[in-house]
């Protein structure tokens, strides 16, 4: 983009694959910042920009934006990987699967039946996957969105030449720094908080809405004694497993706690 | 008592226009719109106060109902305490630039506001106290939280009402409130009894019209503290006991409380005496300076005790065990006395409802049969 | 240190040398920037700085020798900053706060054996101390050096502890715990195999004891049972350390800081710690 004097810029590109393309969005979004980034690189790949190179022209970090879905995804991934430096997901699709991942659980030749009327045409993948589930990631940016602010620093790291820092605590922490006072216990709100990863700046919370999990599994994350306050708070089981059945369904901490609360692989009732 | 002075209720609007016109901004307990529950907020004047609200505090929940009084103090403590106006839980410390390859330091200056935090309690201004042993009496001074410090006015207010949650009795640092305060008042029926504890309080009460207070209503304010005691049903075993939860570390009972426990460090953030922060570089996207900030931190989250590809507290149990054990017994060789004040947040606030003074009475309880 | 002071602000430094020591341990000579600065600049031996890389943060690394105006550090490229730090060619410019915590009992060794054991890179945070002890011999007993590696070919300065081996009355033992070839002067094995080995005073000696906390743990057993005073065996301690002046709290090991009552202990201090797990 961005025609350099002598150093060529590092160059980026943006992938998408399964998604509403609501990351992307969130890119575009950025501001000013956006500016200031192409003097600093070279967005060689973008399709919602109008930027298309082609999956083997090689670059310095590639940015994978969906889910894995269709057995062309799986060869277009492959080659991707295999000219990027870097790989980072970026969103709860390329990390985790994403809200499409619910149809893991189910039949799919069965609602492919039910949705298209020649559902011969349709070539899909029995599963929505995140991408570790297919190539190498080297470091992976939850949200839904994700967080602008964190795919910024995670780009000045990398050309600092250091690891993006992508911390794992819980919202809890960031909620509280905030000064809010925490809904679960003063109006026994089911927020998601003490499960979920931080990264949003706890912005639900802070308005008194409750965290429905889209940044994903924190680290140490404890479902079980979770999903039984929840019910203390007056939630079925089946409610609780919907809780943890959200955005990052897929994400083995969660499809677990689905599938505790449920009892079941709770799709099929 | 010989200093104790008396205003009718409709003197507080002055004591906090005088505050205010002594150069203040004034925080006061109020109800948080959006979250609920009280908080310390910026008031406006004794509008924002919580007139005739009580809370009802248990293990994980925190509710406000009216309780039919005129009265503007008749609950146990907010949600936060003094802590987040002087250790602010995230706080630029210094900011670098880098030019021509040189890099130049440039230390954040901090400018503090004169702020005067009205309605504290005993268990705050306890905990106040070992804060700033923390921050200000070792080596190295923070000068942040000094800067802070200097410029605060404490309006304490003695409880009258406990919570369920209360164990500041067990603890030796309420209700009543003995030390470390500007002002100090009891809320009665129809009015307050107020005494400075400082020369910054003496002025402020000199704007004041106040009158002696009655035998009758200085035993009416020690009465209401007393049944304030009765009425706290939790109590932490005794100092001298505690020191016996070192001989513990490998008991059972941290797998169980671990069964439980979140490791969301909510009872860390809630606690007015927890110091711990991370510190951490913030560089503008094109890379000409770079800040360095520090953002409160919890001993519940893995960064907490991270050694390069180590972490050493990797599991619930001995997250929860540093949390107590800190708190309980090893402050003490650090501040000579424990770092819980018994203002009981830690209970409340865990979404998962563990009970701080539950979990030591049974550890040490199985200590001493053991 | 002035009470008015922001003790969070690292002072400009120049590498003004770097030598790669292996592939991931290398050695910067620095120099403060501002002379004042490195003038008045001090440490003890067993000290360390807080180093910091230009946007990204700060670590702690041991100070290996010199003085401020020829600070030496060598620093293991195994962390997010580290790693990045071993990309910095001579003339860079970094951070530097300093020097932080407690040092070597070298007043109280003085008359005595002086014993040190160290692990892997544990050898850094000794090496002015026993170099001290070199330039001082005739203050001190018998001088004993164990440094223990994993392979022969990641050991550091192995010329100056061949150097150290020809002094009177004074004994260096290297061992390497995972080669399969048995080289002239060294031992195959743990730490364990030199303190067998090892030749001086048990009753009249003090440990200065560097390296990973399990090594550390073990050896101080070994030597209690070999009649060494458990007071007189000292550790360097590796924890979190970010603020270092005891504000942050994540070096805490009971009611220890490690950044400022540590990083040197006597065992007793800690040893009660050091044997819980995940304490």
């Amino acid at each position: 983009m961005n025609a350099s004097a002598n150093t060529p810029m590092p160059k980026v590109a943006i992938h998408k694959f399964a998604s509403c393309s609501g990351c992307q969005l969130a890119f575009v979004n950025m501001g000013t910042d956006l500016i200031e980034l192409t003097k600093l690189v070279d967005i060689v790949h973008m399709a919602e920009f109008g930027h298309v190179a082609p999956e083997d022209e090689p670059v310095d970090v590639a940015f994978i934006e969906g889910s894995i879905t269709t057995p062309h995804d799986v060869e277009r991934l492959l080659k991707i990987r295999a000219n990027s430096r870097y790989l980072l997901t970026m969103g709860a699709c390329a990390t985790s699967g994403g809200i499409q991942a619910l149809r893991n659980n189910a039949d799919t030749a069965e609602w492919m039946r039910s949705v298209y009327a020649k559902p011969e045409f349709i070539q899909s993948l029995s599963s929505s996957a995140a991408i570790a589930n297919h190539v190498k990631v080297d470091f992976e940016l939850w949200g839904c969105p994700v967080s602008v602010r964190q795919m910024l620093a995670a780009i000045r790291s990398l050309l600092f030449g250091v690891a993006p820092q992508i911390s794992r605590e819980k919202v809890c922490q960031e909620c509280k720094r905030r000064g809010n006072n925490c809904i679960l216990v003063t109006q026994g709100a089911p927020c998601m908080g003490p499960v979920t990863r931080t990264g949003c700046g706890a912005l639900c919370p802070s308005f008194g809405a409750p965290c429905y999990t889209c940044y994903g599994p924190a680290e140490n994350v404890n479902a079980q004694s979770f999903g039984m306050c929840l019910m203390g708070l007056g939630l079925s089981p089946e409610q609780v497993a919907r809780k943890f059945a959200s955005i990052n369904n897929a994400a083995p901490v969660f499809s677990e706690a689905t599938q505790l609360f449920s009892g079941s692989a709770w799709m099929e009732e | 008592m010989k200093d104790m002075r008396y205003f009718p209720r409709a003197g507080l609007a002055e004591l906090i226009a005088a505050i205010k016109e002594s150069g203040y901004r004034v925080i006061g307990p109020r109800v948080e719109p959006g979250q609920g529950g009280l908080a310390y907020r910026e008031i406006a004047g004794v509008e924002d106060l919580p007139r005739g609200l009580s809370d009802e505090q248990s293990p994980a929940r925190y509710r406000l109902h009216p309780n039919g009084s005129q009265r503007y103090f008749a609950w146990a403590n907010t949600s936060s305490a003094i802590k987040p106006f002087v250790f602010t839980p995230r706080e630029k410390l210094w900011t670098v630039v880098r030019k021509e390859g040189r890099l130049h330091f440039e230390a954040n200056h901090e400018v503090a506001k004169k702020t005067a935090v009205f309605g504290v309690r005993a268990c705050d201004l306890a905990a106040l106290a070992l804060q700033d042993a923390h921050f200000l009496r070792g080596a190295h001074t923070d000068v942040f939280y000094r800067a802070r410090r200097e410029k605060l006015l404490l309006v304490a207010v003695n409880c009258s009402h406990a919570a369920e949650t209360c164990f500041c009795a067990s603890t030796g640092d309420g209700p009543e409130v003995s030390d470390g305060y500007d002002l100090l008042l009891d809320e009665l029926d129809d009015g307050f009894l107020i005494r400075h504890g400082s020369t910054k309080g003496a002025m402020i009460m000199t704007d004041l019209v106040t009158q002696e207070a009655s035998p009758e209503q200085i035993s009416q304010a020690c009465a209401q503290g007393e049944l304030c005691r009765e009425r706290q049903t939790r109590a932490l075993p005794e100092a001298s006991r505690l020191p016996g939860l070192m001989q513990r570390l490998e008991s059972p009972l941290w797998d169980e409380v671990a069964e439980r426990c979140l490791a969301c460090g909510n009872c860390t953030a809630v606690c007015p005496s927890c110091f711990c922060h991370r510190e951490f570089d913030s560089p503008l996207l094109n890379g000409k300076h770079s800040e360095h900030w520090r953002d409160a931190d919890s001993c519940f989250s893995e960064d907490h005790s991270y050694l390069v590809g180590e972490v050493v507290r990797a599991h619930t149990r001995a997250r929860y065990r540093q949390w107590m054990t800190h708190k309980l017994a090893t402050w003490v060789e650090q501040y000579g006395r424990t770092g819980c004040t018994g203002c009981g947040r830690c209970i409340t606030w865990c979404p998962a409802g563990i009970d701080f003074v539950d979990e030591a009475n049974k550890l040490l309880s199985a200590e001493e049969e053991a | 240190m002035m009470k008015t002071h922001n003790c969070y602000v690292p002072h400009e430094a120049e590498i003004i040398e770097r030598v790669q020591e292996t592939p991931d341990i290398f050695t910067w000579h620095l120099r403060f920037s501002d002379a004042e600065i490195a003038q008045h600049y001090r440490f003890r031996h067993g000290q360390f700085n807080m180093l910091y890389l230009y946007g990204v943060g700060e670590v702690a690394i041991s100070v290996m020798s010199g003085d401020g105006e020829n600070l030496w550090h060598t620093v293991r490229a195994v962390g997010r900053v580290t790693k990045a730090m071993m990309d910095l060619p001579v003339g860079s410019r970094i951070g530097v706060r300093g020097p932080f915590g407690s040092y070597w009992p070298l007043d109280i060794a003085r008359g005595k054996d002086v014993v040190f054991v160290t692990a892997g890179l544990g050898c850094a945070p000794v090496m002015s101390s026993i170099r001290y002890v070199v330039e001082h011999r005739q203050d001190y007993g018998r001088l004993v050096i164990m440094q223990s590696v994993r392979h022969r070919h990641e050991s550091l300065w192995e010329p100056q502890y061949e150097a150290w081996r020809a002094l009177p009355n004074t004994q260096v033992l290297l061992t390497a715990s995972r080669d399969q070839t048995r080289w002239p002067n060294w031992e195959l094995g743990r730490v364990s195999v030199l303190l067998e080995k090892a030749d001086y005073n048990k009753e009249e000696c003090v440990v200065m004891m560097c390296g990973p906390d399990a090594m550390m743990r073990d050896t101080a057993m070994t030597l209690k049972g070999l009649g060494v005073t458990a007071a007189n065996i000292y550790v360097s301690l590796e924890r979190n350390m970010q603020c270092a002046v005891g504000h942050c709290g994540h070096c805490q090991l009971g009611g220890k800081f490690v950044c400022k009552d540590g990083p040197v202990f006597p065992w007793p201090e800690v040893e009660a710690l050091m044997c819980v797990k995940e304490y």
